[in-house]
Parts: C-alpha cells; sequence; structure tokens
C-alpha cells in the first residue's frame, strides 16, 4: 500500500474493509453484496468529505509525497520517443533537473523539468531536486535550441527551491537564475507551463515563463516555502501549516490572482495514487492550451506573455490612497 | 529570503545590521566604527559619504543620504509615489508598511525618478534597506519597470543602486515572485533597445532582488564588503552543515568568482557611474 497521510487513515481502512470483504466473498462463496454497497458509499462519502476540504498544508504534503509523479513519470506518461540531453557545455550535468527533445501527440517539443529522485540513491544523485546553476544553464540552452528551430516547449516544475550550497553561489545562482527568467521572457517560441508538485520561488519562475502556465491541483506556488515563511514570522518553521494558510498558494487562490491559466485535477486522494489518470488528465489539458499557443503568431506571443507579467501587482497611487 | 537579514548569523558583515537603526548618527559628535572599533569624527563621517576614515568600512546609507551624493546638488525627478496594498491579506503587513512609512519617511522600499548624475541625464533609483529590509513587493517592482519604461520611452541609461534588497517581500507572497520576472522583462526591453544599464550591489543584495534585476546590468559594480548572493548565509549554513569559508558572499567573493564588473568604493562611486554615463552618451 502507498503511503498514506494522517487525514486520510479512515479512508484508507475502510478500503482495506471492502478489499478484504470482496476477497471473503470470493472464497465463501456468501452474498455480502449488500453491505459492500453501504461501505463503498461509506467510503465515496468520506472521500468526498475529506478531499474537497484538504487545508492548504495537506495540498503541500500531497505535492511533497514520496509516491507523486517526477519528471521523468510525467515524461514517460504524457510523451513519445523521449531523449534527454545532458550538460550546460561549460560545467557540469546537473540531474536536479532534466530536459530533452520527444514527441507531445506527434509533434516534437523540448520538455524540461526539476527532476526529485524516486528514491534515496536517486535522490542523492540528483541532489534532492534541488538544482546547481549548471542546471538552470542547461534548461536556458535547451531552451534556445527550442527557439533556433521552432520547437515548443513544455517545462513541468516541481522543486522547492535553487539549491542554497557554497558552491552554488560560486558559480552565480542567482546570476544564472535572473538570466532565465529575462531570456525566457523574449524567447520566441510556444512556452507552456505547469507546476506539477511544487513551485518553489526563484527556482521554480527561471522555467515558469510560460505563455500559458497550467498548475495541478496539489501543487503549489509562491515566493517562500511555508516552513521558511514560518521560521520567518515565527522562527519555528513548524509551524509551517499555518504560514500555509497565509501565503495562499494553492491553485485556486492563484487562479483567482490571475497568476495561472487553469487547473489540472487530480485523482481522487492526489496524483500518486494513479499515475496513468493524471496522465490522461493532464494530455488534454495540454493539447487545448498547444493547440492556442501554437497557433499565436510569434511577434504577438512574445508581446502576450510581456503584457501578462507587466501588469502583475497591487498598490495604489499615492494621490488615490490619501483622497 | 528576507529572513537572512533578520536574525544574526555568525557572520562577518552581518554585524552591521545593528547599524540599521541608528543609522542617523544621533547629535554626538563621535561614532565608533563596527569594523575596527576606532572612533571617527562625525563631520568626517559625513563628508566621505559615511565610510570609516581609518578601515574604509561602509556604513548604511538611506536612500536620500545617497541620492544626495549622486546628485551633488543637481535636480531629481521622482516618479509619482504608490503605495503597497495588501494583496493576500497578510496579517500585520498593512501595520508593518505604515510603521516603515512612518520612519523612513518613505512610501516604499525605493526612490526612482529622472535625475542627472555628472551632467548625464539618467534614471536613478535606490533601494532603501530601513524599508522592511529594502525587499521588493509589487511596488517596488512597478516602479521600477515603470523607471526602466521612462528611460525606454526618453533613451536614458538607467542606474539601479540594489542598496539592501531583502529579496522579495514575503507578505505579498506569489505577487512580490512575480516582480522579479516583471522587472526583469523590463530590463530586457531597454537593453534590447541598445540602452545602458548599470546596477550597483550595495550591502545586502539577495535572494529575489540579486536573481532578478540587479544580475541582469550591463555593467555590475558593488561596495566593498558588501553582501551578494542568492540564497542567506544562515541558510547555505544550514542546508550544506558546512562552513562557510571566509569572505563568503562579499563583494570581493563576487569579484573573484567572475559575478560583477568592479568594486568601487563609496567616496569614488560618483565619478565611476558619471564616467560610464558619459562613456555611452
Amino acid at each position: 500500500m502507498i503511503q498514506a497521510f494522517e487525514w486520510e487513515k479512515p479512508i484508507l481502512e475502510l478500503e482495506a474493509k471492502i478489499t478484504e470483504l470482496r476477497q471473503f466473498v470470493d472464497s465463501a462463496e456468501m452474498d455480502f453484496s449488500k453491505e459492500i454497497n453501504t461501505l463503498e458509499r461509506r467510503v465515496e462519502k468520506l472521500r468526498k468529505e475529506i478531499y474537497e476540504k484538504l487545508t492548504p498544508f495537506q495540498r503541500v504534503m500531497m505535492a511533497r509525497h514520496p509516491k507523486r509523479p517526477t519528471t521523468l513519470d510525467y515524461i514517460d506518461l504524457l510523451f513519445d520517443d523521449f531523449v534527454e540531453f545532458h550538460g550546460d557545455r561549460f560545467y557540469r550535468d546537473d540531474g536536479a533537473i532534466v530536459g530533452g527533445i520527444a514527441l507531445f501527440e506527434g509533434q516534437p517539443v523540448t520538455v524540461i523539468g526539476p527532476q526529485k529522485g524516486r528514491d534515496t540513491k536517486e535522490n542523492i544523485a540528483r541532489n534532492f531536486g534541488l538544482p546547481h546553476p549548471e542546471g538552470y544553464r542547461k534548461a536556458l540552452r535547451l531552451m534556445k535550441q527550442a527557439e533556433k528551430f521552432g520547437r515548443p516547449i513544455i517545462t513541468l516544475i516541481d522543486v522547492v527551491g535553487a539549491y542554497p550550497g557554497i558552491a552554488a553561489e560560486e558559480r552565480g545562482q542567482g546570476l544564472v537564475i535572473a538570466e532565465c527568467i529575462e531570456e525566457m521572457s523574449f524567447l520566441r517560441t510556444p512556452i507552456l507551463a505547469i507546476i506539477t508538485g511544487e513551485g518553489g520561488s526563484g527556482g521554480a519562475l527561471a522555467l515558469g515563463v510560460g505563455d500559458r502556465i497550467l498548475m495541478l491541483e496539489h501543487a503549489w506556488y509562491s515566493v517562500i516555502s511555508p516552513e521558511m515563511c514560518a521560521n520567518i514570522l515565527w522562527r519555528d518553521s513548524s509551524r509551517a501549516a499555518e504560514a500555509a494558510e497565509l501565503l495562499r498558494l494553492t491553485p485556486t487562490d492563484l487562479l483567482k490572482f490571475g497568476i495561472i491559466d487553469d487547473v489540472i485535477t487530480e485523482p481522487l486522494g492526489g496524483a500518486h495514487r494513479d499515475h496513468a489518470l493524471t496522465g490522461q488528465q493532464m494530455r488534454a489539458f495540454m493539447r487545448r492550451y498547444l493547440a492556442i499557443i501554437n497557433k499565436t503568431p510569434l511577434d504577438q506571443l512574445v508581446e502576450q506573455r510581456l503584457a501578462r507579467f507587466r501588469k502583475i501587482g497591487q498598490f495604489a497611487e499615492k494621490q488615490l490612497a490619501e483622497m | 529570503m528576507l529572513n537572512v537579514f533578520r536574525s544574526k548569523p555568525k557572520y562577518a558583515t552581518v554585524k552591521q545590521h545593528e547599524r540599521v537603526e541608528k543609522k542617523d548618527f544621533p547629535d554626538n559628535l563621535w561614532t565608533r566604527c563596527d569594523c575596527c572599533g576606532k572612533m571617527i569624527y562625525n563631520k568626517e563621517l559625513e563628508k566621505d559619504g559615511f565610510l570609516c576614515v581609518h578601515c574604509g568600512h561602509h556604513f548604511r546609507l538611506c536612500a536620500s543620504q545617497r541620492l544626495a551624493k549622486l546628485v551633488e546638488g543637481h535636480d531629481f525627478q521622482p516618479f509619482p509615489p504608490l503605495i503597497a496594498a495588501d494583496p493576500l491579506t497578510f496579517p500585520g503587513y498593512p501595520e508593518r508598511i505604515k510603521l516603515a512609512q512612518e520612519q523612513t519617511g518613505l512610501d516604499d522600499a525605493i526612490i526612482i525618478g529622472k535625475a542627472c548624475v555628472r551632467d548625464s541625464p539618467c534614471v536613478l533609483g535606490i533601494i532603501d534597506f530601513s524599508f522592511i529590509g529594502g525587499s521588493m513587493g509589487s511596488v517596488v517592482g512597478e516602479q521600477l519597470v515603470r523607471g526602466f519604461e521612462y528611460a525606454l520611452e526618453h533613451r536614458l541609461p538607467v542606474v539601479i543602486f540594489s542598496g539592501g534588497g531583502g529579496g522579495a517581500r514575503m507578505h505579498e507572497g506569489i505577487f512580490s515572485l512575480m516582480q522579479m520576472a516583471k522587472t526583469a522583462q523590463a530590463v530586457g526591453r531597454h537593453s534590447r533597445a541598445g540602452l545602458l544599464y548599470i546596477s550597483v550591489l550595495t550591502h545586502p543584495t539577495m535572494g529575489g532582488i540579486y536573481a532578478s534585476f540587479a544580475s541582469l546590468g550591463d555593467i555590475i559594480l558593488a561596495e566593498p564588503g558588501a553582501l551578494i548572493g542568492f540564497a542567506g548565509p544562515r541558510i547555505v549554513e544550514e542546508t550544506t552543515r558546512q562552513k562557510l569559508p571566509p569572505g563568503f558572499q562579499t563583494a570581493e567573493f563576487a569579484l573573484a568568482h567572475g559575478m560583477i564588473d568592479d568594486i568601487v568604493p563609496r567616496n569614488q562611486m560618483v565619478d565611476y557611474v558619471g564616467r560610464l554615463l558619459k562613456w555611452h552618451r
């Protein structure tokens, strides 16, 4: 059984009971269909009650579930014939960001995203999905390659932040993020950005300047992680749940704010419970939005991309504010 | 990102923080340098742009002090002021803004407008650390963008002193993060029109400010000893559990690692920037 959260234990217990009863029916040739039906209705109700009322921090935890699909899983689910390209042509290949060319429904696209490990060994190799500057340089290299050959770019974003390390600072972490953001903004090719899990600050935005920005239902996106926010506010990162409420980091909030364009529904209980179904839901959204941006003339596309970010921000003119 | 400056990591440059509160240098005649400990006659301190006459240590300047040093009595026309909103209804944020406004006399963490530096017209922006750590929310982002747009329209160079970039302002959440994209794009448009942007990094330039407009200058300068970096030293230390190398994330470190063009002491800044502006006219 997959790892369960405390709040969904009642559901999983009931589900286990139903499975057990079914097995018993099969072996004992007795009719328990009425009981099973009742239990199923109960579990359905319970699922609705629990999953539709997830708190922001429960969503953050869903986004971090160890069995949640990673970027390479999504690439497997959604694309054909992926070839991975490595390295920034400069320093080294950063495993915390993967990228390359693949076919999306027959069309060659460049696909890029931060990659978390699926087990401890992979996590160590991939620095727990925390990219170094060379990772972002690789991403930028691949994005420019896509522009040159007129391929759309799809970024799949799941990163808690760019790596805060000594070597990362020595090699210009801040600088390269700025470069990524700036260059991506002016690329003359369609860009679809999807926040699949964690959208942590500059490390996420560095891949997030898209013509359309989508988000999975249990993903989060903010300027700071709830833990760090709690640390600043109360010097206590264990109060992350409270901070998550304050940061308004859920797709529902971000859609309302006009930061993202759409929310991709996940299977009930989260993407980790059904990778294939998650892929199917994503595919439909991707097809729809790619079709729109593929059709838009490039000049217009870049103008619209810039205009989109230009208008973000809330403030008042002083004269008006003081009247 | 902001947190770095509010705590006191075990880090040499961070000692300067205590100075923020007493930036006005009260009426007494002498100030003790936090760096070398020697006493400096206040008039001398002021004359030199708040540099220690003994060790060259750079005291923190507020935006208006810095502005005076740069425009040298010439005209400065600030852009219309903007006031922060509270898009997330973040507890305590409106009060924090109000307090910062009262304490600093600023509307937000930036002053920006049309200026003349050594006879060269430009758009000049200065970020003030004493306003919520010099962090970038919607107002700072919008003002910077308006500055670059004005400069683009009038074909002017831009000079920004990221003096005290506490990074993105947490209280505005995703809106602050998006200012990174917005300002980077404004720089990009200005740059693509062939215009000059000089970014001067002063203590401290970190996080979302460093990872957006401040890193995108055609020429990037820094004041001696300024803290410059993406992640704060405390975060780096906690994450890596490594001892930080001496001078980590200082201007000198950034210069040695190829991240900035030059380090310019404050008392040479006007000459230096003025000359660059003249050469690009």
